[in-house]
């Protein structure tokens, strides 16, 4: 398999504290890759890597055969990647379709500002936000916001998508509606690499898990055996019988596949 | 840009500054309305970093007094024709400007602004000491370079025009940007430039083009202005107070906007000079203008326009 | 060679008044990151307050220090209703061209009343000397009081109560209010101490040297470059920034025209924030 991206003993420390360390994975294309660990093994932090926003003490980041190790990240919006936040970060004086075709114009495509206004569109509306377009970001429910920041990063046609617990604080009719479009997402040809807190949901969407702990890969695999792992279990997941729940969801959920 | 309707209502606004001192050969008039173009001008460009990258430029001022210095040296000393040396000053304090904006813009917010006006006392600081401009006395030009023009009379009617000309262009390149790909990377960057830059805004060459930008035409309206005047020095060409001003009528009108600022300029314009004639006031200048952007920043962060968009928000449709 | 050292010795005595003023700009900065634009004002207010009273009351200009750091604070809490208050929350920018507002009405203010005129304070103090040079007196006992109300200030914020408070809000707002600290009024004491080692550190130069309405602006940048250099909301490094920065100009004035030092120091400015976003000691909230 040629991978998409590709994480090669990447190191990140801050000060004394090694956020980071020596982390490799591959991700295919097309695929739904998750991301779990307790707070603070280093997950955003990882994103901020792939990212641009900080510069890997050691180690390379190769996405799509380029190395982009260090890039700024303008430029590694160029390459084809888009980001969503923990924290929301709105465009927030700027409308629901102005936030959109900035993702639009600026991202993987780099389109003229006519064109990149009915990605924007499309993008909208495959969020379900196109009843909003108009509406200033500061306005929106922080459910809205969510979409938002999901509907830009969209509008830039990315490849690949790094997705940072887009259904925190949302209801459970939204978490579901979130999950729907996370999946038509990824049918239409875009990789995710997913970062979630909601056991239930990230492991039903993904079809590999990678697990941090302490800024280490501590775990990769099919949900199922990362949910037996003991070493997880222990880690994080704390409940064995969670685990042996999970695996039973997960198995009912594949069959529908 | 033709297909709008906000084009058509600049249009006017500058027919009206063109004609209006024409009838009955209003030689006052033009002088005032010369001088609310340089406060647009000045305004209009500013905008671009202020209103909309978010950078405030306390030394704004800096290009108007390059470009003076640098057109009246052209003409005076080297003899070049007018025209020649104007585009030759644009061009010139646009360059300047990247020189300095590789050094400051990587600073964000505060200490960009804190730079500016480092900026404007290192240059003048250095003008000062520049022998071949004349140090601290300046330069007084020789009546002939207005031989050309047909004479120092119809010589300040060209300039006249030459300036509604610069202040037309900032206020259709304030427009023009507003509704370009470029205009929503910079409308990005002022909201927040890390998302900015994360959606793939390329900020470092963005900021930089906005900073040469809005140097180009107020370089060539100091150039005009001063070569009006016949005389430019250090303490004139590089007098913060002038850069205040324009912040205050970006801020007053609604920094963003481009009526805004045209209103603005206008605004403020009338009331210095009621300020001026008044003699119980014309030591308070900066301190009304002081008083009118603390309560602006205060009371009403969004200006006039952002006044009246939120009581008539259809005409944000109309009007820019 | 001695007459190197000796000018940056007494540049450094001269630092630590430098330093006292950065260290108002600093904390009000470090507490909540507002950038006070008056602070070139507050230090020539505090100057004027040196030549008024000490003039109009005919007393030693060294008996004006208690009335000026009080009258400071009040100013500084003055300062926080009217322009600081209604900016918390808003962008930085914000409360940048807020505070820029007020310094330009004080500025318009007071040349409108004095003009451009010189002020001179004559402080008649015998000065200590050795081999060939003297260092004056009004210097060292300048940087002897910079010195003592810079521990004062180390004291006031790491063994009381309110100093605390302060440290609190510096590093956390949300967290301190939750606490039970309240915050405004912890805001507005920060302000108005800042403002109070602004005005005294203006009286103290105005011991040292003469002055127009105007000086505050080069004031202004020396505490910019000092506060760059020691670290922003950090106080202790503000008097080591002065000290540095005094240190500094002692070694370069003999050789350089004074209208260049500001220059210099502008350049410096720039350069260090370039090598050094967050200044050289970076440590933000935690004062």
């Amino acid at each position: 398999m040629t991978a998409l991206l590709e994480l090669d003993r990447v190191s990140k420390r801050f000060g004394g504290l090694l956020a980071v360390h020596n982390l490799s994975f591959a991700m295919r294309e097309g695929e739904i890759l998750g991301l779990i660990g307790p707070n603070g093994a280093g997950k955003s932090t990882l994103f901020n890597l792939i990212n641009g926003v900080f510069t890997p003490n050691s180690g390379r980041i190769v996405f799509n055969g380029a190395d982009i190790t260090g890039e700024r990240p303008f430029m590694v919006a160029r390459h084809g990647i888009a980001r969503t936040h923990q924290i929301v970060q709105p465009l927030t004086n700027m409308t629901v379709l102005d936030n959109c075709t900035v993702g639009a114009c600026f991202g993987r495509e780099n389109l003229p500002l006519h064109r990149a206004t009915e990605a924007a569109r499309a993008a909208a509306a495959l969020v379900g936000l196109d009843d909003r377009l108009h509406l200033a970001a500061l306005h929106l429910t922080i459910a809205g916001k969510k979409r938002l920041e999901l509907a830009r990063a969209l509008a830039a046609q990315p490849k690949l998508l790094l997705l940072d617990e887009v259904l925190a604080g949302l209801n459970p009719t939204e978490i579901e509606h979130m999950i729907a479009v996370i999946r038509r997402i990824r049918d239409s040809g875009v990789t995710i690499l997913i970062i979630e807190h909601l056991m239930q949901a990230i492991m039903s969407l993904s079809d590999r898990i990678v697990v941090l702990n302490y800024g280490e890969k501590l775990a990769e695999g099919a949900p199922a055996e990362v949910a037996r792992d003991p070493q997880v279990i222990e880690a994080y997941l704390g409940d064995p019988k969670l685990a042996a729940a999970l695996e039973g969801k997960d198995e009912g959920s594949a069959a529908h596949g | 840009m033709l297909c709008r309707p906000f084009f058509w209502i600049i249009a006017p606004v500058v027919g009206a500054f063109v004609v209006s001192p024409l009838i009955g050969n209003d030689v006052q008039l033009r002088e005032s309305l010369a001088l609310a173009a340089v406060y647009i001008t000045l305004a209009s460009n500013l905008n671009l970093m202020l209103g909309y990258a978010g950078y405030i430029n306390f030394g704004s001022i800096v290009f108007f007094g390059l470009g003076g210095y640098i057109c009246i040296w052209l003409v005076d000393s080297n003899h070049w024709p007018l025209a020649a040396s104007l585009i030759a000053t644009g061009i010139g304090v646009s360059a300047l400007s990247l020189i300095f904006g590789f050094g400051i813009l990587r600073l964000r917010g505060p200490f960009f602004a804190l730079s500016t006006i480092g900026i404007v006392e290192g240059v003048q600081a250095f003008v000062e000491n520049f022998k071949p401009w004349g140090g601290s006395s300046g330069i007084y030009i020789s009546p002939e370079v207005f031989a050309p023009l047909g004479g120092p009379g119809p010589a300040l009617w060209v300039i006249y025009f030459l300036l509604v000309a610069v202040m037309a262009a900032s206020l259709y390149l304030s427009y023009g940007i507003k509704i370009s790909k470029f205009g929503l990377g910079l409308l990005a960057i002022g909201q927040n430039e890390d998302a900015a830059a994360i959606l793939g805004v390329p900020t470092p060459r963005y900021k930089a083009l906005c900073y040469s930008a809005s140097a180009f035409l107020p370089a060539i309206a100091g150039g005009l202005y001063f070569f009006k005047g016949a005389f430019i020095q250090p303490s004139d060409a590089f007098d913060l107070t002038l850069s205040t001003e324009a912040i205050v009528i970006c801020m007053l009108g609604g920094q963003g906007t481009v009526t805004g600022v045209a209103l603005g300029a206008y605004l403020y314009e009338e009331l210095r000079g009621y300020l001026l004639v008044s003699s119980t006031f014309s030591n308070f200048q900066l301190v009304i203008a002081g008083a009118l952007l603390l309560v602006i920043v205060l009371f009403f962060p969004s200006g006039l326009m952002g006044f009246i968009y939120s009581r008539f928000p259809r005409l944000q449709k109309v009007l820019e | 060679m001695f007459g190197i050292i000796a000018s940056i010795i007494d540049g450094v005595l001269v630092g630590l008044v430098y330093g006292l003023a950065a260290m108002g700009l600093t904390l009000i900065w470090g507490v909540m990151d507002v950038i006070n634009l008056t602070h070139g004002t507050m230090i020539v207010a505090g100057m004027m307050a040196l030549y008024l009273i000490s003039g109009a009351l005919g007393i030693s200009p060294y008996f004006t220090l208690p009335p000026i750091l009080i009258g400071g604070f009040f100013v500084g809490v003055a300062l926080y209703w009217i322009a600081v208050h209604r900016m918390m929350g808003r962008p930085p920018l914000m409360s940048l061209l807020s505070t820029f507002s007020v310094n330009l009405i004080l500025v318009g203010l007071g040349t409108a009343v004095w003009g451009t005129a010189l002020f001179n304070v004559e402080v008649s103090l015998p000065g200590l000397t050795i081999d060939r040079y003297t260092f004056p007196g009004p210097h060292i006992l300048a940087a002897v009081l910079a010195a003592v109300i810079a521990s004062l200030l180390y004291f006031f914020l790491h063994y009381t109560r309110l100093g605390k408070a302060l440290r609190a809000v510096a590093n956390n707002r949300e967290a301190a209010e939750l606490v039970g600290i309240p915050t405004t009024r912890v805001l507005a004491i920060a302000v108005g101490c800042g403002v109070a080692l602004a005005g005294v550190s203006g009286m103290l130069i105005g011991t040292l040297f003469p002055f127009t309405i105007l000086s505050g602006d080069g004031y202004q940048l020396k505490s910019f470059v000092v506060t760059v250099l020691g670290g922003f909301g950090n106080p202790v490094g503000a008097l080591m920034g002065g000290v540095a920065l005094g240190l500094l100009e002692g070694a370069v004035t003999p050789f350089v025209p004074v209208s260049w030092t500001l220059v210099i120091e502008f350049v410096l400015f720039v350069l260090v924030l370039i090598a050094f976003p967050g200044g050289v000691f970076a440590r933000r909230g935690a004062l």
